[in-house]
């Protein structure tokens, strides 16, 4: 037993240690190019899923500006996340139209489905939750998107079913 | 070739630079613009917008602090719209700030509240989130960020003057917070202390942590001798806060005042930088013959008395503490000689001695709170109070600053030279350095007029001497022909710079003085804001006024030094000098990384 879970523990640094490797080639290919902390954030995100401190630190020295700074982007841009993203995004709209056509109450719902606020991710790291506003879906008022798929005039009591579908 | 650009400002015809803002264009033609977040030479942001203006042709109203002027431009600074929209927009501001101003430390010292009465708002109609916030208090600055009105020249001290960059704006829109990254706390990450970011803040939001409370307190208390010491620097500022005319030195005034207070002792931070100059002196020259004789030394050699200085090497460059001088900032050697040699002479415990320092700098307040510097179980200064917290308390105490009868210094503690003086301006400490040292080795004064190494006065960056030493002294034969560079720089980034090179290999220097905060302790965090740099001139002229004015302008030729030494201390970097004036550094790592888990 206790060997599996040293086994298990060093796959896991191991490929934590690759990733970073990953990161760093970034940071090195843009390194002295002005102006582009937000596009190697970008494929440190890729990378990695998320942006934690350490990795911003990675991109901060690498770049050679404080890390206050780069976390001042982070902060910034609703796309980066300091969080780990689950494996699928929900982005309920609550645009104007969607607002006043149940956008808040799919809101509610999913909140209680999935056990999380807005903005998290669930502990199976299945889903990452968050709203968006407007998505340019106002005639299919309320909408909400899995990844990359739209789904329109959402009905609460439908979301069971549709969430169904993304588990693994 | 500059053009000239021609426009009027509120009808009347003017000329400026191209490339000039309304808002300078105005100013150099005596026309003022209101505006909060703009700080002259500093920073320019546009973030409060109160500077806005009317431009004829213009679809929206212009903030005239970072609209550059153009040919033909009609601009009014005054008309009945920008008016109303400066009112509202301060108005808007006022909604989200605590309304608790007549129990803010800034109260009539706030460039906020300044604003709304220079603009005539009567009213708060606007309600937001004006609740007071969480305050983060570290030993030196204290973070109130609920009074923030996100104006950014703390950012800009922090990042672009110092170079630093431990806070940066977070998040955005109503959530927008200037902190270190994360909203980690201030006192987690490498923030050096300097409190450049206090001394421009124009609201209540960074300042300096108080200790007027504790000293107030140790003064009341009848167990207590409380014994007071004074920065150069703080002489040079003070009585700016009483209004009185920048660019002299109210030294006596200042003692006057101390002593009304009821401090039981007033010494001078001045009497142990002489101190300073013998010990580090003597630790360079030992440095030096070790290296020219085949031995092993760590050179280029760097002053060590800025406290901010210290911590911002020991996050950026935790490698290279071997280069700083081992002596302890001059006012930590006085405190600690006061609860050694004073307390014996006086007959008192040093447990019941209370040693205040008055410096013009925030990060000492850090300083006097590090382990290392204790001895024998007691704090070597037990609390620092900045420039502006001794104003403060002057005027608690009903003194009328202005027309104070003179005093002196206390002895045995109280006397300095004129080199002492300038250890309160960049430079001063290298120029107080070489009048001694070249004077010890050559037993010539050093060959500059007045004293002064003129390579190495004034407000640039990073400044560099060499000094070339011939006819030395028998027992300094080792020198001879030696061309001693030296450098100079004030302000964190200028000390990046230098360090960089050691780091790299590639420093040419054997000796440099680093300051903190741009321009020397006469700009220091702690002193009265705004500094400009006008009055960096006027304090620096101050200062050298004061070392001219001086009977003795050579650290070594202070006879209560040498008495000292000869009474107490043995000679510089003995037995006693090390155990209490010398100290040693901590690796911190950029992100506190090298520090030591404390268990």
């Amino acid at each position: 037993m206790k060997e599996e879970k040293s086994i298990c523990c060093c796959c896991e640094e191991e490929n934590q240690a690759e990733l970073i490797a990953k990161i760093n080639e970034v940071i090195e290919h843009y390194k002295n190019k002005e102006g582009s902390l937000i596009q190697v954030l970008h494929q440190a995100q890729n990378i990695y899923g998320y942006l934690p401190l350490e990795v911003q630190k990675l991109v901060a020295d690498g770049l050679g500006k404080p890390v206050s700074e780069v976390s001042g982007v982070v902060s910034f841009y609703s796309f980066f996340s300091t969080q780990p993203r689950g494996k699928h995004t929900i982005r309920v709209c609550l645009g104007t139209a969607c607002y006043v056509r149940g956008g808040k109450k799919l809101v509610d719902r999913l909140c209680d489905i999935l056990d999380i606020k807005v903005g998290d991710t669930t502990a199976d790291r299945q889903f990452t939750f968050e709203v968006a506003r407007c998505i340019g879906a106002c005639g299919l008022a309320p909408a909400m998107m899995i990844d990359d798929v739209v789904y329109k005039q959402v009905n609460p009591d439908k979301l069971n079913a549709i969430l169904a579908k993304y588990k693994d | 070739m500059t053009k000239m650009i021609n426009l009027t400002i509120n009808g009347k015809a003017v000329q400026v630079l191209e490339g000039t803002t309304i808002l300078e264009a105005a100013k150099q033609n005596n026309i003022f613009i209101p505006h909060l977040c703009y700080l002259e030479n500093v920073h320019k942001f546009g973030s409060c917008r109160l500077c806005v203006v009317e431009v004829e042709g213009s679809r929206n109203l212009q903030a005239s602090c970072m609209v550059p002027v153009w040919e033909g431009m009609k601009v009014h600074t005054n008309s009945g719209e920008v008016r109303k929209h400066r009112r509202m927009l301060y108005e808007m501001m006022l909604s989200n700030h605590p309304q608790d101003c007549l129990s803010c430390t800034r109260n009539q010292d706030c460039e906020m509240q300044a604003m709304g009465q220079l603009l005539g708002v009567t009213e708060a109609r606007f309600g937001g989130d004006n609740e007071k916030g969480e305050v983060e208090i570290t030993p030196s600055i204290t973070r109130d960020m609920a009074k923030c009105i996100l104006c950014r020249r703390c950012v800009t001290a922090c990042n672009q003057i110092q170079g630093v960059g431990a806070i940066s704006s977070q998040k955005r829109g109503f959530n927008t917070v200037i902190s270190p990254a994360m909203e980690l706390p201030l006192g987690s990450v490498d923030c050096a202390y300097c409190g450049q970011c206090t001394a421009v803040c124009p609201v209540g939001a960074l300042k300096e942590t108080d200790a007027i409370d504790m000293v107030w307190q140790a003064l009341e208390d009848p167990n207590k001798r409380v014994i007071v010491q004074t920065a150069p620097a703080v002489r040079a500022a003070l009585g700016e806060e009483f209004g009185m005319e920048a660019g002299h030195c109210v030294t006596g005034k200042m003692a006057a005042a101390l002593h009304e207070l009821g401090f039981d002792d007033v010494f001078d931070t001045n009497f142990a930088a002489d101190l300073t100059i013998l010990e580090e002196g003597t630790e360079f020259l030992g440095r030096v013959a070790k290296a020219l004789t085949g031995g092993e030394a760590t050179l280029p050699m760097i002053t060590s008395c800025s406290p901010g200085w210290i911590k911002y090497v020991e996050h950026t460059f935790p490698d290279e503490l071997d280069h700083l001088s081992t002596c302890k900032s001059p006012h930590m050697m006085l405190g600690a000689l006061i609860k050694s040699f004073y307390a014996k002479k006086i007959g008192v415990d040093p447990k019941d001695i209370y040693v205040v320092s008055v410096m013009p700098c925030t990060a000492k307040k850090f300083e006097v709170t590090r382990p290392e510097m204790m001895n024998d179980g007691v704090p070597n200064v037990d609390a620092v109070l900045t420039t502006r917290e001794l104003a403060k308390m002057i005027k608690q105490n009903g003194i009328d600053f202005v027309n104070l009868e003179e005093m002196n210094f206390d002895n045995p503690l109280g006397l300095s030279t004129g080199a002492a003086d300038i250890f309160g301006v960049t430079g001063g400490v290298m120029e107080a350095a070489l009048r001694t040292v070249y004077e010890l080795v050559t037993g010539r004064e050093l060959p500059f007029p007045e004293l002064h190494v003129s390579p190495i006065v004034g407000l640039e960056q990073v400044k560099e001497a060499t000094i070339k030493i011939t006819d030395t002294l028998p027992e300094y034969k080792f020198l001879e022909g030696v061309e001693v560079k030296v450098a100079v720089t004030s302000g964190l980034k200028g000390a990046k710079k230098l360090v960089k090179q050691i780091a790299e290999g590639i420093s040419p220097y054997h000796f440099i003085e680093v300051m903190g905060c741009p321009g020397g302790c006469i700009a220091g965090g702690g002193q009265p804001r705004m500094t400009t740099d006008e009055l960096r001139q006027k304090r620096m002229a101050a200062i050298y006024e004061e070392d001219e004015g001086k009977p003795l302008r050579k650290s070594h030729e202070n006879p209560d030094i040498q008495k000292l030494y000869k009474d107490f201390l043995g000679e510089p970097n003995g037995h006693t000098s090390h155990e209490l004036l010398h100290t040693h550094y901590t690796e911190r790592g950029l992100y506190n990384d090298r520090l030591q888990e404390e268990i």
